[in-house]
């Protein structure tokens, strides 16, 4: 079998919103001066549909709302941080809270998840959004892991609803089999069955927790891994059959830890169904930092690289 | 033609009237900046001006009107009453439990909207709204009301900018410049200067009018829905906050004043 050639997250879900909007002429792209390769087809092929609303985050919601208000369904894309933060009251009070009483589909795409602006620093860094879009009542919050889920993410736009699409800069390997998995259930097993150690993560944290599978194996210690690609609705029920008799259960993000992101979700889901296995969120520690270095080197700093996972994780399992 | 413009100042006289039993029913209410666009509403809904539909509020044909200034819009709410948006009886519950007219208007109201009261949105929707309109070639205009203190939040900026870039000459905005904002007058706080120069700046077309004035007013806004030339539309309507109310009128904290129910009814019984 040939292995899958990784491509941009973005341009997977690009390329199939160009394809809804080559049969559907109720679409409009809003973008906030932020661009890709497919985002030049579109504006080729879809000039009237394309809106570019230049570098101004909050017009780029306040504009989606009145298209949806019109009844279009509306793409709006930006840089992670930028679209959850620099517009959150628009995303509030114009989608969160319009969107109770009128109808409205509007899907935020957010790319650069994490560290994945690797050298640009925390302004362009994004270690809070899955935080705080889960704050607001009315938004489904979408993390994509690689190439194919960001495609599949289109498959949860349709109707009425508020999303927030949050994709990886960087092109990442492609992970487990597409086919394999109900989409609806809001997570995928990724390896393994019935573990010592289940680790639940999302987004780019999905690829270190298979590298930590290896790393445990070598040790003797058998792991599951779930990738969390819905943060607001998943089968609680089937994700706790996944976990429920391991030794320890972790939560792997590319986020601030005990501020409300995937550790929130997953100490929810185990208080709801009164399981007391042992849970370590494993997430970048509170702070900012300005120091330079790859990828991994700045998982590295931050508490969140593969070898401080795997720490973290045996000395859970050792106390 | 002369009969109208009485008719529409005996309009404005009762909705005066009826904000300040509004007031009176909820002292909570934002009296001052709902009395300085008495007349604005009342042109727009009596004057002709809006198409609307009472009892489908949300009718694909209707004229969009935001009300950015929500707090400062209560005076809509004998309006609305009075066409046919809901009954009159709402009215006695204002700011009730189970009523749905609040100290602030939302769009559980019939005739409104969009999400009001903070500052600084609507104007960025209704050009979503008014560039959604222009591609599906509907026939129908956008207004938006806000006040001249609100043109202090920085997203209106953005979305003048996108307006006349756009030559979205469906939009038409009104302010309601009465030149006082919660702490004081603006011109004091952070000053616009010639607002008329500023937005023509943007490349609006501008049109300055006496607020409170239903004759010149409507032939303004007349005027304005006719007029397509590839420019976004803006009035601004000069206004005095507390609008004939003893001591509330023009006087910098008149925001967040209130005015005593003897006084109300004293000033029901003489005018």
């Amino acid at each position: 079998m040939t292995a899958i050639k990784p491509l941009p997250m973005r341009d997977a879900l690009l390329s199939r919103i160009l394809e809804r909007m080559d049969a559907q002429s109720d679409i409009f792209f809003v973008t906030a001066d932020f661009g890709s390769p497919v985002i030049d087809l579109i504006r080729e092929r879809h000039p009237d549909r394309f809106i570019n609303v230049g570098i101004a985050e909050q017009n780029l919601i306040n504009v989606s709302a009145g298209l949806a208000l019109e009844g279009y369904s509306v793409f709006a894309y930006a840089i992670a941080p930028f679209i959850t933060m620099r517009c959150f009251e628009q995303i509030r009070v114009n989608l969160c809270l319009l969107s109770q009483v009128r109808k409205m589909n509007v899907n935020l795409i957010g790319v650069g998840a994490g560290y994945s602006y690797v050298v640009s620093g925390p302004t362009h860094q994004c270690y809070e959004d899955i935080s705080i879009m889960r704050s607001l009542p009315a938004i489904e919050v979408l993390s994509a892991s690689d190439h194919r889920m960001s495609a599949r993410l289109l498959d949860r736009c349709s109707g009425v609803g508020i999303r927030y699409l949050r994709l990886d800069a960087q092109v990442l390997d492609v992970l487990g089999n597409d086919a394999d998995y109900d989409f609806s259930g809001g997570f995928r097993s990724l390896h393994g069955g019935q573990a010592d150690v289940a680790l639940i993560a999302t987004g780019y944290m999905c690829h270190t927790a298979m590298k930590l599978v290896a790393r445990l194996g070598d040790l003797g210690i058998s792991a599951s891994v779930d990738d969390m690609f819905n943060l607001s609705c998943f089968n609680k029920g089937a994700l706790i059959d996944r976990v429920k008799s391991a030794r320890l259960i972790v939560s792997m993000e590319e986020g601030f830890v005990g501020r409300g992101g995937l550790d929130s979700v997953v100490q929810a889901l185990l208080r709801d169904y009164r399981i007391s296995t042992r849970y370590i969120p494993i997430g970048v520690a509170p702070g900012y930092s300005f120091e330079l270095g790859t990828r991994h080197e700045l998982h590295d700093n931050v508490g969140i690289g593969e070898s401080a996972c795997l720490e973290s994780i045996l000395s859970a399992l050792a106390n | 033609m002369r009969n109208d413009l009485i008719f529409l100042r005996e309009k404005a006289n009762w909705v005066w009237r009826r904000t300040l039993e509004l007031h009176r029913e909820a002292p909570e209410i934002r009296i001052a900046s709902s009395l300085s666009a008495v007349e604005i509403f009342s042109v727009l809904y009596y004057g002709g001006i809006l198409t609307h539909f009472s009892h489908k509020p949300l009718h694909p044909d209707r004229d969009r009107l935001i009300v950015s200034k929500g707090h400062g819009s209560i005076c809509m709410y004998p309006i609305l009453a009075d066409l046919g948006f809901f009954p009159m009886g709402e009215l006695h519950r204002v700011c009730r439990r189970g009523s749905f007219l609040g100290g602030i208007p939302d769009p559980v109201i019939p005739g409104y909207e969009t999400v009001n009261g903070s500052l600084g949105h609507g104007l960025g929707v209704a050009t979503g709204i008014a560039l959604g309109c222009a591609h599906a070639k509907r026939d129908c205009a956008v207004f938006v009301v806000c006040g001249d203190g609100e043109l202090q939040e920085g997203a209106n900026w953005e979305a003048i900018m996108f307006a006349s870039h756009h030559r979205l000459d469906g939009l038409n905005l009104i302010v309601d410049d009465n030149a006082i904002s919660m702490l004081g007058r603006t011109a004091e706080i952070v000053n616009h200067g010639d607002l008329s120069k500023r937005l023509n700046a943007f490349g609006w077309d501008v049109t300055v009018v006496d607020g409170h004035n239903t004759q010149e007013l409507l032939g303004v806004f007349f005027e304005m829905k006719a007029r397509h030339k590839g420019q976004p539309k803006a009035i601004i309507a000069k206004t005095i906050k507390g609008h004939r109310v003893p001591g509330l009128e023009n006087a910098p904290l008149s925001h967040i004043m209130s005015v005593k129910p003897d006084l109300i009814d004293e000033l029901l019984r003489k005018l």
